[in-house]
């Protein structure tokens, strides 16, 4: 098992007190599978993702990913996870302006200490990118800039990829083109790949999905 | 990790080349302005330390002639006799150079010549040798001596043997006694040996040193507000770019980035450019001081009679200190931002925070801090003692009337918007007060500099103007005669009392009173006094009640010193109490002064004869006097021609001048850089303001014109708050720091045609500053201003 949560709590503090916003999640996913996280705006999809992620810490209950204990980790421990073991791809593409194409493709790569140019060329060619690669990210159209920021992702060779709407800026042609070739590339790496959507149509091209409904899965 | 991380950060400069020039430059200038300040400090203390180590100068005690005059030989032998360690000095002068005799196997550890291979067998046999600095050797007239260059030498002093410097000066007795620190017990009195010689205890501070350390104190503080100035560009700039790459950063951490490392290399990154930076600073200080150099030298010989050297040497402690403000700077500059950088939450909402866009909490903190430390000035102006308060209300107050600066504007634009009608004045005047946080850091810069150019200014014309009534109360004769001994002294006045106007004696004795050391000086009476001598404070015809023997006149400092005010008793002797009937300033003189008249400096005194003479005559008829006293056998440089001195005076005012001047330029220069660059910057945000206004009808060139305008409105606002914050600056200065530093005050003086030059200069440079981007403006292409709507921004 990949990553197994069991009984995950997490809630904010509002206006008025501690607002709820995952009432004890329980979720299991194997190396290679795909699942989609649905739910309405506020049902914790964004949320249960950053856990998973280590890009915040649970109130209470377990992530195991890959055989370690994430809300256990302090600081240092979360960015080592982030580094290694996982990749994010934001819905806002969350490139850097004032690198390069090339530049952003290798970045997460480098970081992890696993650049391999040759890894990073073919990624760029599968995904259409080839030609901008000395571009810089606000020369590119947006489609265009999710792809750089896919092919980031998986130039580092990540054990789980988390997407959290990665087609929700783009148009539904260009978000059909890019969600394709990010399943395409995922399966090809054997990586797991958990993704949160609004589409039902998206959902579908899943192996798995899962609702989330009022912080809880239904 | 750390290459690609590195790499990242950096790759923001090459695509914002601009905020990286602003950075550097800022950064530069301000080291530039500080370093340049002190390598001239620097240079000054090192000439003063030479002299110390050459005479010992202040460090030791000495003994003098208790009537002035020389030492006999044989005085100096009884006393090495009786167990006295003393060590024999001549000093006089030769060409233009200070010529300085010691005797090396006598004399305490530390004085003399230092050069490394020094033969001591040479120095004491033969023709002699004579050490100094090559200029100072050259200076030198054809001498039978050997010339040593010795670069450690005090500038415009040469030291020798004292048995050559006897010869070449034709001398027969010697300057002084240098007393060593240590003596044997039991040995007599000094007054058992030679009752003639008196023994003068060592001082605190070398003498120059605290006669120059006003003017060093000035320009220090001149430095520091340089300084200050460069650092707002430097956090201006450090600031945008921390927001501007927020969401990078905030990129880097989701992607693995710990946060220490981030933070680590942006304290590396920042590091560097503070080097960088700090060396082109250093680099701009040297020009600037190699520059100033010669005029500082020479306002400070003819201020003090301080030699400086004209040149510069490169000091390790000077460059060193260089590249550490550079470095303490720029961290002061992005402290702040460091720290939100390591509390940023990894999941905040993303976006550019409102960095132009202060919020109105920051506002409220910012003006209840600018109230605190206005109090805190407030405060240290009415209860605080000594110059550390008066250095503590400096501070406050520049710093506090700054932070104050942004809120004061904001409240007179918010009322001239309401106070207006029509559109696009109301559009205007709300706009103008948006832009305000964005610019307030340069304005801030502005205010600040405004407020040292018209402090510094008004305390070096006020400086100037009460100096140069000194010099007309204080050299009011218009000829000077200093004689040998005391029969020439007596056969020139008797010679003299038929030919001149007046002669007026000059003597004076080292003394104390209320156990504080006091020259007594003498008042022989005449018109003179009366008619050019102005007091600070002063009983009815005091001249005329001092010539009748009802009292005495102190300058400044000992009134402040022993708290003596008109009419309280002086103590001179045991049957001689009498009351001060003036106090008078006495600039530039570190001690206590007591004026009695002739007739009793004589009674108290009666084996000082007057030496020195000042003597009045109808100015056409100096010519002919100075011909009759040098043919009575008085050599000419023993009369000093009044005219010359003041003329020499004023010469170096101008020179005193021209350095403030050049920092107040260059002061201003900054300050316009910084309003331009936070133009640049803010113009490619202002766009999405600008092309909605655009769009419903106002030309681009209106729009550029508008800036412009806003640019000077700004800047003019500024200068209404620099005019109280500068005249309060000169009053600090001139009242509370100089009082404590140097025990006199001086008078402030206003100088309104200055202030309004000043004025005018600031709106030109905003004017200036506002032009380019104005310019850039006008030239946007339509296409740029749309795109704000396509949202392709």
């Amino acid at each position: 098992m990949l990553l197994r949560l069991r009984d995950l709590h997490k809630s904010f503090t509002g206006a008025e007190g501690p607002v709820p916003v995952l009432r004890g999640v329980d979720l299991d996913l194997e190396a290679g599978e795909s699942l989609a996280l649905t739910g309405e705006s506020g049902s914790g999809k964004s949320t249960l993702l950053h856990l998973v992620g280590g890009l915040d810490r649970p109130d209470a209950g377990s992530i195991a990913l890959d055989g370690t204990r994430v809300e256990a980790l302090d600081d240092s421990g979360r960015a080592a996870l982030r580094r290694g073991t996982v990749g994010v791809v934001f819905q806002q593409f969350n490139l850097i302006p004032s690198l390069s194409v090339g530049d952003n493709i290798a970045f997460q790569a480098r970081l992890a200490g696993r650049h391999d140019a040759r890894r990073a060329m073919m990624l760029a060619e599968r995904l259409g990118l080839a030609p901008h690669l000395s571009k810089y990210p606000e020369q590119l159209s947006g489609g265009q800039q999710q792809r750089t920021a896919i092919a980031r992702t998986l130039a580092a060779r990540p054990r789980l990829v988390l997407a959290d709407e990665p087609t929700g800026n783009l148009d539904e042609t260009t978000a059909e083109a890019v969600l394709g070739a990010m399943l395409e590339l995922v399966s090809e790496t054997g990586a797991a790949l958990l993704m949160v959507t609004h589409s039902e149509h998206h959902a579908a091209r899943m192996g798995r999905r899962l609702h989330l409904h009022a912080g809880r899965i239904a | 990790m750390t290459r690609a991380v590195l790499l990242a950060l950096l790759s923001h400069w090459r695509r914002a080349p601009l905020q990286l020039f602003t950075l550097i430059a800022g950064l530069a200038l301000a080291t530039g302005l500080w370093s340049g300040v002190q390598a001239i400090n620097a240079e000054a203390r090192a000439s003063y330390d030479a002299a110390a180590a050459t005479l010992g100068e202040g460090r030791y005690a000495r003994i003098e002639a208790a009537a002035g005059g020389e030492i006999a030989l044989a005085d100096y032998v009884a006393l090495r006799r009786a167990g006295w360690q003393v060590s024999p000095v001549v000093q006089g002068r030769l060409g233009g150079v200070r010529l300085v005799g010691i005797e090396p196997l006598t004399a305490p550890g530390g004085i003399g010549p230092a050069a490394e291979d020094a033969d001591i067998a040479a120095f004491l046999t033969g023709v002699g040798q004579v050490f100094g600095r090559a200029e100072a050797l050259k200076a030198l007239p054809g001498i039978d001596a050997e010339k040593v260059v010795a670069p450690d030498t005090a500038p415009g002093t040469v030291v020798t043997d004292v048995s050559v410097a006897l010869r070449l000066l034709g001398r027969a007795g010697f300057s002084a006694l240098i007393v060593a620190p240590e003596q044997p017990l039991g040995r007599p009195a000094l007054e058992e040996i030679a009752p003639d010689l008196a023994l003068r205890p060592p001082q605190a501070g070398s003498e120059v040193g605290r006669l120059t350390d006003s003017f060093h104190l000035n320009l220090t503080a001149f430095g520091l507000l340089c300084f200050a100035v460069g650092i707002f560009i430097v956090h201006g700039a450090v600031g945008l770019a921390f927001e501007q790459r927020r969401p990078v950063l905030r990129t880097m951490r989701a992607l693995g980035v710990p946060l220490r490392r981030l933070v680590a290399l942006m304290m590396a990154e920042l590091l560097g450019f503070a080097l960088i930076a700090g060396t082109l600073g250093v680099g701009l200080g040297w020009l600037l001081a190699a520059q100033l150099l010669p005029d500082v030298a020479a306002t400070l010989r003819g201020l003090y009679g301080a030699e400086v050297t004209g040149g510069l040497r490169l000091r390790p402690v000077w460059w060193l200190s260089g590249l550490g403000i550079a470095v303490l700077g720029s961290g002061f500059a992005a402290g702040a931002a460091l720290w939100r950088l390591a509390r940023m939450p990894l999941l905040a909402a993303g976006g550019r925070r409102a960095w132009a866009m202060a919020d109105a909490r920051s506002a409220r903190w910012q003006g209840g801090a600018a109230l605190l430390l206005i109090g805190v000035a407030v405060g240290l102006a009415l209860w605080g003692e000594g110059l550390v308060a008066g250095f503590g209300l400096l501070g406050a107050g520049l710093v506090g009337a700054a932070l104050a600066l942004p809120v004061v504007l904001g409240a007179v634009l918010a009322i001239a918007a309401r106070l207006v009608r029509g559109p696009l004045a109301q559009w205007f005047w709300a706009d103008t007060r948006q832009q305000l946080p964005g610019l307030s850091l340069a304005l801030m810069a502005l205010l600040l500099a405004m407020a040292a150019n018209i402090g510094v200014s008004t305390m070096v014309s006020s400086f100037r103007q009460t100096f140069t009534g000194f010099l007309d109360q204080r050299l009011a004769p218009e000829l000077y005669i200093e004689t040998a001994d005391d029969d020439q002294a007596r056969a020139i006045e008797a010679f003299l009392e038929p030919r001149v106007r007046s002669v007026l004696p000059l003597a004076s004795v080292e003394t104390e009173v209320a156990g504080l050391p006091v020259e007594l000086n003498l008042a022989r009476p005449d018109p003179t006094y009366p008619q050019s001598w102005r007091f600070l404070q002063a009983v009815d015809r005091p001249w005329e009640r001092l010539a009748a023997g009802e009292g005495v006149l102190v300058n400044e400092q000992l009134a402040r010193r022993a708290g003596l005010g008109l009419g309280d008793p002086v103590r001179l002797g045991p049957d001689t109490v009498l009351p001060v009937l003036g106090i008078h300033g006495d600039y530039g003189n570190p001690v206590g002064q007591v004026i009695v008249t002739e007739a009793l400096f004589a009674e108290l005194h009666p084996e000082v004869v007057p030496r020195r003479f000042g003597l009045r005559l109808d100015p056409d008829e100096v010519p002919a006097i100075r011909a009759a006293l040098v043919a009575e056998g008085l050599p000419e440089g023993a009369i000093t021609d009044q005219a010359a001195v003041k003329r020499f005076s004023m010469q170096v005012f101008e020179r005193t001048f021209a350095v403030t001047a050049a920092l107040n330029v260059l002061t201003l220069a900054v300050a316009g850089f910084a309003i331009l660059m936070s133009l640049l910057t803010l113009a490619a945000l202002r766009l999405p303001q600008l092309a909605p206004v655009w769009a419903l009808g106002l030309t681009r060139r209106r729009l550029a014109g508008l800036e412009m305008v806003r640019a000077v409105l700004l800047a003019a606002l500024t200068a209404l708050m620099a005019l109280p914050l500068g005249l309060a600056l000169a009053w600090v200065l001139l009242s509370v720091v100089n009082v404590a530093a140097f025990g006199w005050r001086l008078p402030m003086f206003l100088f309104p045609w200055d202030y309004a030059r000043l004025g005018l200069f600031a709106l030109l440079a905003a004017g200036l500053a506002a032009l380019w981007p104005a310019i850039r403006l006008a030239r946007t292409p339509p296409a740029a201003l749309l795109g704000v709507f396509a949202n392709e921004r």
